[in-house]
Parts: C-alpha cells; sequence; structure tokens
C-alpha cells in the first residue's frame, strides 16, 4: 500500500469512530432531526460532484456531471432547510427546556 | 501542492472539523439548531472552496461550467422548494428523497471516475474496487430510498410485497453485484461489468425494500442514510478528498448508531426487519365487528369527562399523525385548560413516523416543549390523571408487553391503563403494527371513541365548549 492510501484510510477509520461516539447521547426526542441533519451532511458529495465536472469533455461526462450535480445539490440544499425547519419548531414561547 | 491547493486543504479541514461539533451539538434540543447552522457553514465554506480552486486551476471548460451551473442551481432550487413546501407529516419520505438523490450522486461519481480512468488506460485494482463499492452501494441507497420514500408517501403499498423465490432472487442479486465488481476489478469487459453490477444493485435496492412493511421505514431509511455516507466516503477516496472521506463514514458511522437505537426504541431486532415479511403496512385500516367486552363513548359523555377532570395526559400515536390531527389537539387541550385543567402531552420514544417525528408534529402545532414529557417522566404521571385521552396509538399502551410470550413482549410501553379513565380515540378496532389484540381496549376503565382521529378530537372541542357555556 502507499503511503497516501495508507493516510487516507487512516482517516475514514478514525473518522467512523467518530461517527460512533459524536451522537451517543442523542434524546430520542432528537432521532428525526438528527437523521436529516446526517442526511444533509452526505450532501457533501456535492464537492465531488463539481470536481468531476470539472475534468469533463465528452457529451456523456457531461451528462453524468450534470445529473450528479443536481442530485447533490437537491441532497445539500433540501436537507440543511428541512432540518433547520424542523428544529426551528422545537422553539416555544414557554421558553426552552 | 500550491498555494490555492494548500487553502482549500485547510478549508476543507475546518469544514469537516464543522460537520463533527454540528452534529454533536444535536445531542440537546437546547443547541440541536444552531449544530445544523454550523454544519451548514462549514459545508457552505467547503462548496465555496471548491469552486474557487477549480476557477483558479483553470482546467474546466466554459461548457463545463455550463454543466455545474445549470445542475447545481435546478438541483438547490428543487431542494430548497421541496423542504420550504413539504407538510411536517410528509417529512420522513423527503429525508428518504434526499437520501435517494445523494446515494445516486455518489455512484454516478463512481461510474464517471472509472470511464475517465479507463480512457486514460487501465485503472489499477484499488481504485477499480472502491468505484465498485461505491456504485454499489450509492445505486442500493438510491433504489431503496426512492421505494421507501414511495411507501412512506402511500405511493407503493405498504405492506411487504413478499413472493416465492424471494430469498432467491435476493441471492442471485447480490452474486450478480458481486460477480460484476469482481469481473471490474479483474478488468474484464471493460465497463459492461460496472453497467451489470450496478443495475443489480438497484434491483436489489427494490426487491429489498418491497419486503419491508411500511411501518419499518424509518429504521430502513435511517440505514440506507448510514448506506449513502459509506457511498460518499468512497466517492472522497475516488476522486481523493479527504474531506468526502471524513463527513461520509461520520454519517455512515452514526446512522449505523441511530439505526440501531431506532430499532431498539421499536422493539425490532434488525435483522428482523431487513429480512422482511413481518408485520402490516402501517395501522389497519379494516372496520371489523365490535369485539365483546369494549366499551364505547359518545362525544358529550367523553367531554364531562375530559372538562371536570384536574389532569389530563394526552398519549398521541401513529393515528394523530396520519389524520394530521395535531392542530386539533392542542386545541382541545387548550380549551380544557382554559377550564383549569392541567394537561400533558405522553410521547413515547417512537410515536408516530419515526423516532422523535411526534415531537416535531407537536412543536409545529406549537405544543409548549415543556408538556411535552418522554416516556419515563410521565409514566409515574398516569396513576395520578384522572383521564388519559389516546388519539391513534395502539401497540406503545398495550398492556400484554409486560408479559412474555407476544409479539410486544419486552417492548417499552405508556402505563395509560394506570389513569382512572381512559379514552381511545381510534378509526376501528383493528390491530396496531404489531397484529395483535390491544388488551387496552377491552379493560374496564376504558372507553373507546371510534372516529377519525381529526373530526373526533373536533367534536370532543365543540362539546367541551358547549360544557363551558
Amino acid at each position: 500500500m502507499t503511503p497516501d492510501a495508507i493516510g487516507d484510510l487512516t482517516v475514514f477509520v478514525l473518522s467512523l469512530l467518530v461517527g460512533f461516539e459524536v451522537i451517543s447521547r442523542v434524546p430520542a426526542t432528537l432521532h428525526t432531526p438528527l437523521m436529516s441533519a446526517a442526511n444533509a451532511v452526505h450532501g457533501v458529495v456535492l464537492v465531488g460532484a463539481i470536481a468531476i465536472g470539472t475534468t469533463a469533455h465528452t457529451p456523456f461526462g457531461y451528462a453524468l456531471a450534470f445529473l450528479a450535480c443536481a442530485f447533490a445539490a437537491m441532497n445539500v440544499v433540501g436537507g440543511y432547510a428541512v432540518t433547520d425547519r424542523m428544529l426551528h419548531m422545537f422553539r416555544s414561547p414557554a421558553g426552552r427546556r | 501542492m500550491s498555494p490555492a491547493e494548500s487553502a482549500v486543504a485547510v478549508v476543507y479541514l475546518a469544514a469537516a472539523a464543522c460537520f463533527v461539533v454540528g452534529l454533536h451539538l444535536m445531542n440537546a434540543p437546547a443547541t440541536a439548531r444552531r449544530g445544523n447552522t454550523l454544519s451548514g457553514a462549514g459545508m457552505a465554506a467547503a462548496v465555496a472552496a471548491t469552486l474557487v480552486l477549480a476557477a483558479v486551476s483553470g482546467e474546466a471548460s466554459p461548457i463545463a461550467w455550463a454543466v455545474i451551473a445549470a445542475g447545481t442551481s435546478l438541483g438547490a432550487a428543487a431542494g430548497l422548494y421541496a423542504a420550504l413546501n413539504v407538510r411536517m407529516t410528509a417529512m420522513p419520505q423527503l429525508v428518504s428523497l434526499f437520501n435517494a438523490v445523494g446515494g445516486g450522486a455518489a455512484a454516478l461519481i463512481g461510474g464517471y471516475e472509472y470511464l475517465r480512468l479507463a480512457e486514460e488506460g487501465r485503472p489499477g485494482a484499488a481504485v477499480t474496487a472502491l468505484v465498485a463499492l461505491d456504485a454499489v452501494i450509492g445505486a442500493v441507497a438510491f433504489s431503496g430510498s426512492l421505494v421507501a420514500a414511495g411507501k412512506l408517501h402511500g405511493l407503493v403499498a405498504g405492506h411487504p410485497v413478499v413472493f416465492r423465490g424471494r430469498g432467491a432472487l435476493d441471492a442471485l442479486l447480490v452474486l450478480a453485484a458481486a460477480g460484476g465488481c469482481a469481473a471490474l476489478v479483474a478488468g474484464a469487459g471493460g465497463a459492461w461489468p460496472l453497467a451489470a453490477a450496478v443495475a443489480a444493485a438497484l434491483a436489489l435496492g427494490v426487491v429489498g425494500v418491497l419486503a419491508i412493511g411500511g411501518a419499518d421505514m424509518p429504521v430502513v431509511v435511517s440505514l440506507l442514510n448510514a448506506c449513502t455516507g459509506i457511498a460518499v466516503a468512497m466517492a472522497g477516496f475516488v476522486v481523493g478528498n479527504a474531506m468526502m472521506v471524513i463527513a461520509g463514514a461520520l454519517v455512515g458511522a452514526s446512522g449505523a448508531i441511530l439505526t440501531k437505537l431506532m430499532a431498539d426504541a421499536m422493539n425490532r431486532p434488525l435483522r428482523a426487519i431487513l429480512v422482511g415479511g413481518y408485520g402490516t403496512g402501517d395501522e389497519d385500516a379494516g372496520g371489523g365487528p365490535a369485539r365483546q367486552g369494549v366499551a364505547t363513548v359518545t362525544a358529550d359523555d367523553a367531554a364531562i369527562r375530559l372538562a371536570y377532570a384536574s389532569r389530563v395526559i394526552m398519549v398521541p400515536g401513529y393515528g394523530l399523525a396520519a389524520a394530521q390531527a395535531q392542530h386539533e389537539l392542542r386545541e382541545l387541550a387548550e380549551r380544557l385548560e382554559a377550564g383549569g385543567v392541567r394537561v400533558d402531552y405522553a410521547v413515547h420514544p417512537v410515536a408516530g413516523r419515526m423516532p422523535g417525528h411526534m415531537n416535531v408534529l407537536l412543536a409545529e402545532a406549537k405544543v409548549p416543549y415543556p408538556q411535552m414529557k418522554e416516556m419515563e417522566e410521565v409514566n409515574p404521571e398516569f396513576a395520578r390523571a384522572d383521564v388519559a385521552l389516546v388519539v391513534g396509538a395502539n401497540d406503545v399502551t398495550n398492556p400484554a408487553a409486560r408479559r412474555p410470550g407476544n409479539a410486544v413482549s419486552g417492548m417499552p410501553i405508556l402505563d395509560v391503563d394506570k389513569a382512572e379513565t381512559v379514552i381511545v380515540i381510534k378509526r376501528s378496532l383493528g390491530h396496531g403494527y404489531a397484529g395483535i389484540d390491544n388488551e387496552l381496549y377491552t379493560d374496564p376503565r376504558t372507553r373507546m371513541f371510534l372516529g377519525d382521529a381529526k373530526q373526533a378530537l373536533a367534536e370532543l372541542t365543540a362539546a367541551v365548549k358547549a360544557l363551558a357555556a
């Protein structure tokens, strides 16, 4: 394995462990918003979609890049917006717990 | 590394930190919104940095820029429109839809990169394996999430679709996907094995999710969410972007934990859900004759019991969400409070469509957050309540769960039967998701008020109003 590959693998494994730990104490109340928030975070795939878009130079390549950009943008924008809408409702006139 | 590349790498690292801290802030209601904003800010910075780097490198042709701009703005507009206009009851299927397109994008990136590398000669085995994983996992998440969204929205039948030879078909599709991946890594047949593997993965997502009952969809959506996370991490490996690897792995792991938490809260082993064929769809719509020993109640009688109580606990369930009656429930509660009744809401961890969904629905109806009580907090209170008003909840109130040997055994329940009187608003005497009789309904303290939740609550509110007049 190349040093680069080892580095990537290290990042991947450590990130998995962080993911297991980071939401360990979430109350059931927040399960749905949390799922939605995590859903928005994987919208980071938009960065990859833009990256492949910059190298496209054939009609088929353009089509794939277009679809990937549209899908990813929908994921990321919609994901954050709907999570924010959900969490907005947790504010109550009577104050927070 | 050029200075621009170094700067972008630092922005990516900061964005990854924002994702981690943002998700961590989601652990408490008070900080959750800030967490989402932080994560969103990190995301915006990452996307902006990517665009700047692409512009500086000058690699992209004008057509490529137009393609990126058109695709991104189209997707962003569609996502924003859907997110801002969806009704909160339909929100789970929208999350599933967003998950589907995320998985689809990851799969497309894998396919594109493979074709690009193949132009320059045969891609290496390591990158090909990552492409194969990315495309296959992304494709399963794509088609599976679409079917899950269809089930949640009622476009696809909610009951498990099982047929003879389903197990064999599943096995065949898994073999086809694995075989395609193996051939791709071995370098046989160019891109065709990749196409075959993706086709098999798409079919697997459809067949697999079709076999699972509608009520289990939240757990499935959560699992597919984790799958998309892993696919995105693989896409990150393929395009050489460490931030995508971090974010994808983060979502993959936290999604897996969340799936486990949800399955536990529903008292269902994850394996049983995935094997499928269990339970019906959502709540049984069938009428069914009234059973022996069930006492019904009229709106006026129920209103008297409610209005002259000193404590009432509302127990909302899936039926309330299905009838979208959360506003009517809050109106009734306010009317009772105006008459001096203390009202609380008992929220079971899995009430509604998915864990936490009921809190969102009640919050949307402007129920004050302190009035929503979680199960552990409210269960001792039932003994002091005059009336427990159960609206469209079934299995989570079944006392049979305290005994071993039935489908709901061991499931944590709300101790509704400890209240002085129990009034149950329900469409029919049909079974809940677990498919067994609810012993609560034949309890001598229980009165059934049969009808649609929305209409029944409106009738009750009118009757309570009439009493006060």
